[in-house]
């Protein structure tokens, strides 16, 4: 079997004295979508935010294409090929909805392949291409998501983490997100997918992980997980 | 008419430096929510740089303009280099610090460029040579000189190239990226560190301008001369709305209408801090995010 596009080998993080991961393994093989569930607090967030380099592992190692990226700046993970779909959007009110965008190509070096990618964003979300000189904080919430989604998409990762993207949405935005996610991974961007919504994710994704309290306390392909009276009582609701 | 008309003029050229200034510090509030109060010690470091750099050149026999020119640019580009240095030494380990903390270093900063200056160039004021032609045209009764409208037209180029920059560049929409949500920027791919440091760069250098500028209209400088025009750019930038690059134009235009019609309504100029300090009170009272400044925007 391949190497794993994505590896994370026992990995600790701490704020203050609070240890948010103890000690998490887990691989992302190329392809797929890989979805870590979990209740609130589990480490889900923290996880990816040591990936991105936004937190500082205490200790372990995250391994993207044969490279180490717990000691770089979460400006070079980007660079690396790395795109994270922050928890809560994170999108740039202030900016307008193209400068989101663009924003999001600032350390491309493949700046003649970034019409393309441009076209390829508006024929996924034609709604943000009716918006593109609108101020970003005019969006709704759905939009604000789709943009979120979008602009990572902009980066050009080779792999997308999603924290979270079902968070705050209606039932159909949910189910259009998901699609969205969908159709993403089949062209060819692997994501580690975040969520509450353990049902939604296990549906879309190959495998799985259950967290809890910074640990991995199950794995397993995602229909099994799904199947399993462990996660159906804890996170589907029996 | 023709006295309102002079002043006018002469309130441009002075609101046009205060203006330059007053970028600075409203640029650095914008994505650090520093007020970085030894800004206005820089403008006065851009000066004796422009002091030694315009004698180096004179010396050397160049054409006028081509002194004024090359000094302007060491004394932008010294002081730019300056700014990183500080923001490098002094801002950059605070970063994660409470912001009184930043606040209380700007001053220190700010005392250590006063007294730096003073202890190695000594007390002395010093006077740059006039590098712009000094040629005055009179029209109705009214006197522009030469000197005035270089002041007032660079000012406005400048202001003019810096707003472009952060409206229409990368850099531009790193900033103000920044300004609303530092967390979220490096995961777009940008290094936040160096957009920072760019920005005091930017920041720096127009306010050097404004230096050369002004030392061409008022020549003598001294150790102390940041601490007043400091104080005024700042009050410019939060009667325009502080973090809000066309607040700061309109607030430094503001300012040096406030100085030069002072002494021609009241007695004395030596009431314009008196009068530009109730400007501050009184927008801070109405519109506490000054003229032009936007209500925090929420987040959601």
């Amino acid at each position: 079997m391949a190497e794993p596009l994505l590896s994370i080998r026992d990995l600790h993080v701490s704020y203050g004295n609070i240890k948010a991961v103890r000690g998490i393994s887990l691989d992302v093989e190329e392809g797929q979508i890989v979805t870590l569930i979990g209740a609130n607090g589990a480490g889900k967030s923290t996880t990816l935010r040591a990936i991105s380099g936004l937190v500082r592992p205490s200790a372990g190692s995250v391994v993207f294409r044969g490279m180490e990226l717990s000691k770089l700046a979460p400006h070079r993970v980007v660079e690396a090929g790395i795109a994270h779909v922050p928890e809560g959007r994170g999108i740039f009110a202030n900016l307008t909805v193209y400068e989101n965008l663009k924003l999001a190509t600032y350390s491309r070096k493949d700046r003649d392949r970034i019409p393309a990618d441009e076209e390829r964003v508006f024929a996924l979300f034609p709604r943000l291409k009716e918006r593109l000189s609108q101020m970003a904080g005019t969006l709704s919430g759905g939009e604000q998501q789709m943009l979120a989604v979008a602009r990572a998409l902009m980066t050009r990762g080779r792999i997308m983490l999603l924290d979270e993207p079902s968070m705050g949405l209606s039932p159909i935005l949910v189910q259009e997100i998901f699609k969205v996610i969908a159709e993403i991974n089949e062209a060819g961007t692997t994501i580690l997918l975040v969520e509450q919504n353990a049902n939604m994710a296990l549906k879309v994704a190959h495998h799985g992980y259950v967290l809890q309290t910074g640990e991995i306390v199950l794995a397993g392909a995602a229909e099994d997980l799904a199947s399993d009276p462990r996660v159906r009582e804890a996170y589907l609701g029996g | 008419m023709a006295v309102i008309l002079q002043q006018t003029l002469n309130g441009l050229q002075l609101g046009s430096v205060y203006a330059l200034i007053a970028l600075g510090y409203t640029m650095v509030y914008g994505i650090l929510r520093l007020i970085n109060f030894a800004h206005g010690d820089i403008f006065m470091i851009a000066c004796y740089i422009g002091f030694f750099a315009s004698g180096a050149f004179l010396a050397r026999h160049l054409p006028t303009w081509a002194v004024f020119a090359s000094t302007l640019l060491t004394s932008m580009v010294l002081t730019a280099l300056l700014a990183m240095l500080i923001e490098r030494s002094a801002y950059k380990p605070l970063r994660y610090a409470p912001r009184v903390s930043a606040v209380i270093t700007a001053l220190g900063v700010g005392l250590f460029l006063e007294h730096f200056t003073l202890a190695t160039l000594g007390p002395a004021p010093r006077a740059i040579p006039p590098l712009l032609p000094a040629a005055n045209y009179n029209m109705g009764g009214l006197t522009i000189s030469s000197l005035q409208l270089m002041i007032i037209v660079i000012s406005i180029i400048l202001m003019l190239l810096l707003d472009t920059v952060v409206q229409k560049t990368m850099t531009g929409m790193a900033m103000r990226a920044i300004s609303f949500d530092k967390t979220v920027v490096p995961l777009m791919g940008v290094p936040v560190d160096r957009i920072i440091s760019l920005t005091f760069a930017i920041g720096s250098a127009v306010a050097a301008a404004g230096g050369i500028l002004y030392s061409q209209a008022y020549p003598i400088i001294n150790p102390y001369m940041g601490v007043r025009i400091g104080w005024w750019a700042f009050i410019a930038a939060v009667v325009g709305g502080i973090g809000n690059i066309r607040g700061a134009m309109l607030g430094g235009y503001i300012l040096g209408f406030v100085e030069v019609f002072t002494p021609t309504i009241l007695p004395s100029s030596t009431y314009r801090d008196f009068v530009a300090f109730t400007i501050l009170l009184a927008v801070l009272i109405v519109r506490p995010t000054g003229i032009l400044g936007r209500v925090a925007a929420q987040k959601v």
